[in-house]
């Protein structure tokens, strides 16, 4: 190699990660009102302030809320003036990461900030789900969420993969988290059938909420963070639409994510996975190749908070600060969005040596 | 604070959905009570068919003739069926692999408990009685102990192809403006009109977002403005908007209230259209009974001068 060799990937940090709590209503806030507090809060960890940040990236949804382009209404949290460089994703947070992650390997920017918040309260989520399905063959059907999920946990169950009294079991071990910002915490009941074979305890809860990271690059990373999470890998990927062409007990597009993100090159203590139901968390250890050492989902993971659009972005910030705090030196953080895993996000995070 | 105000919204888009050849013959052909799937290079035949292999992306277009009975795959017991689900009783919803098919259809199946359901059951469709060329066309599954069906080849030629579909939807929530808004709507009702104050740049926003778009910190000092204000910049509507009882040509204007640091808007009346202008200043007039100003009319104040509202502009 000649010294005009082109420099390397930068390395690049989730250097602060703040949320909300998450809850059933907060009719009394709008969106901005809900969010402003944790973009001020994962500033203020750093220090930096908005004319500071080199990129902003965001992510949400208009359906869940009904409220066209309420992203924009949402800038009004941020304070872009003078102009600011911004984007936004119309999917989970954890998507807008991913977008901000690129602008700062560009080297356009040093520093990224990326949010993303949903309110579920206002409308049906189940029927809201509908509306991301194929138009022609399956939405006109009206399969809400849950039933979806529902086939997944049977076709599991079909397969010897997992049973309810384990699916019981993901779901008390998720909910005996200390999040303070969870909704559902606690002894909670297996509950009753809501599409069977899943019962309201294999649900995650809805509810509303926001989540915020900032990232950086480089040196400016050590500046902002004792212990910068660095990313070591990020990687999302898709599978067919199309329910009836896919194996749903295997997750095959979160396995190669996780295989493109360096995920299994050596082993990572934590693991931080946006399963929002039981059954989902059995398809992904599996694909993930995740063994009882690791520790997963110390957050209470999807089961015990949800908020739509921000739950994905929180456990790559729930990872984050895992490594921040030193109680993690490699941990993976997944996203999903869409029925039954569709699509899946995969970031391999480590600390410094200590 | 008194509690935030709350109002039902219901969202209804009916999407009109053009078809691609493939789901133009599946459609077409259920309307006549035949099932289609299409084949893939390397032999697979899939039901629903799509107009592109998912796994090689190839553009795939044979069509096939599977049967209408088939095989459960997965299943999921529904005991409370929702709006606009293919069923107003208990159901199961099911994946079925019709015979002649390699990959599953998602529906519905007509059973009379989730005990007489298993994967690996067999299945037979129930059609629509009036078909229209929708996946509604199969009414649902229903169970069924006979023989395979027969699976053929099939042009997928039929003399009225369906060619495009309309995708009703409806959504229904409960909407709140939050805190800010809340403020500001009720004092409207009060033919008061509230704004706030940024702590950081001493802007007031009205109507009240809760924030400050500049500074991005919450604006909670409530200030009362107007009820006075300036026509910033307005302009002539000639096109009469559907449900709305205004006769045109009449005037939209950006009106500053006195105390303001944001413009809203407003209909000018009580002068004729082209004799507003910039600088008018204007009062709102509120119906009997109203909520909010129908519009705004002149005051008979001389105009303001330029330099106290350019920065509104």
């Amino acid at each position: 190699m000649t010294s005009e060799a082109a420099p390397g990937p930068r390395d690049i940090a989730v250097v602060a990660f703040a949320q909300s709590d998450t809850l059933r209503t907060t009719s009394d806030v709008s969106e901005v009102e809900m969010l402003m507090p944790v973009l001020h809060d994962v500033r203020a960890q750093t220090g930096l302030k908005t004319a500071d940040i080199g990129f902003t990236c965001s992510g949400s949804c208009d359906y869940l809320a009904g409220r066209a382009f309420s992203f924009t209404l949402a800038l009004d949290g941020v304070g872009a003036w003078p102009p600011i460089s911004e984007s936004h994703v119309e999917m989970d947070g954890a998507w807008a990461l991913y977008e901000a992650w690129t602008k700062l390997l560009s080297g356009d920017a040093d520093t990224a900030l990326v949010y993303s918040y949903g309110k579920s309260s206002p409308g049906s989520l189940r029927d809201v789900l509908t509306r991301q399905l194929d138009p022609y063959y399956v939405a006109p059907l009206w399969p809400d969420s849950v039933a979806l999920a529902a086939l997944q946990a049977q076709a599991l169950i079909d397969a010897g993969d997992t049973d309810e009294p384990e699916l019981a079991a993901i779901g008390a071990r998720s909910r005996a988290t200390d999040n303070p910002h969870a909704q559902l915490k606690g002894p909670v009941p297996h509950g009753d059938y809501l599409v069977r074979p899943l019962r309201t305890g294999d649900c995650p809860p809805i509810g509303d909420g926001a989540a915020a990271v900032i990232l950086a690059a480089g040196e400016r990373a050590r500046q902002l963070c004792a212990r910068p999470a660095w990313i070591r890998g990020i990687d999302h990927r898709i599978e067919a639409h199309s329910l009836g062409v896919r194996d749903l007990t295997d997750s095959p597009s979160a396995r190669l994510a996780a295989e493109k993100a360096g995920a299994f090159e050596r082993p990572v203590d934590t693991a931080e996975l946006h399963a929002p139901f039981t059954s989902q968390e059995v398809v992904l250890r599996k694909a993930l190749r995740l063994g009882d050492e690791v520790l997963v989902n110390p957050s209470g993971g999807a089961l015990a908070a949800n908020p739509m659009m921000a739950a994905g972005l929180a456990r790559i910030g729930e990872a984050a600060a895992r490594i921040h705090r030193g109680e993690s030196d490699r941990a993976l953080a997944h996203a999903t969005s869409g029925p039954c895993l569709q699509q899946n996000l995969v970031a391999v995070l480590e600390g410094d040596p200590r | 604070m008194s509690a935030v105000l709350k109002a039902p919204l219901v969202v209804e888009f009916p999407f009109t959905r053009s078809l691609g050849p493939v789901q133009s013959a599946f459609l077409t052909a259920l309307r006549h009570r035949v099932v289609l799937g299409v084949k893939t290079r390397d032999g697979r035949t899939l039901v629903p068919p799509v107009e592109y292999d998912p796994v090689t992306a190839e553009e795939i277009s044979e069509l096939v003739h599977v049967g209408i009975t088939g095989t459960v795959t997965t299943w999921a017991w529904n005991h409370e069926p929702r709006r606009g689900q293919p069923l107003d009783t208990p159901f199961a919803w099911v994946l079925v692999k019709l015979d002649g098919a390699d990959t599953a259809l998602l529906h519905a199946l007509d059973a009379p408990g989730p005990d007489a359901v298993r994967t690996g059951m067999r299945v037979r469709i129930r059609w629509a009685e009036e078909p229209t060329g929708a996946i509604t066309d199969i009414a649902c599954f229903e169970p069924y102990d006979g023989d395979e069906s027969t699976v053929t080849v099939h042009a997928g030629e039929f003399e009225d192809p369906v060619t495009g579909i309309v995708a009703q939807a409806r959504l229904d929530y409960t909407y709140s403006p939050g805190r800010a808004q809340t403020a500001y709507i009720k004092a409207l009702a009060e033919h008061r009109a509230v704004g706030e104050r940024c702590p950081s740049c001493q802007k007031v926003y009205v109507p009240p977002r809760g924030a400050c778009p500049t500074c991005g910190v919450a604006t909670s000092e409530q200030v009362e403005v107007g009820p006075g204000g300036t026509v910033t910049t307005f302009c002539i509507v000639n096109i009469k908007a559907k449900n709305l009882d205004i006769e045109v040509p009449y005037v939209y204007a950006h009106i500053a209230l006195d105390g303001a640091d944001l413009a809203l808007h407003g209909r000018i009346g009580g002068i004729p259209y082209d004799q507003v202008r910039m600088g008018l200043r204007v009062e709102p007039v509120w119906n009997e009974g109203g909520s909010y100003p129908d519009h705004y009319r002149p005051t008979g104040e001389p105009d303001a001068d330029y330099e106290t509202y350019k920065e509104l502009l």
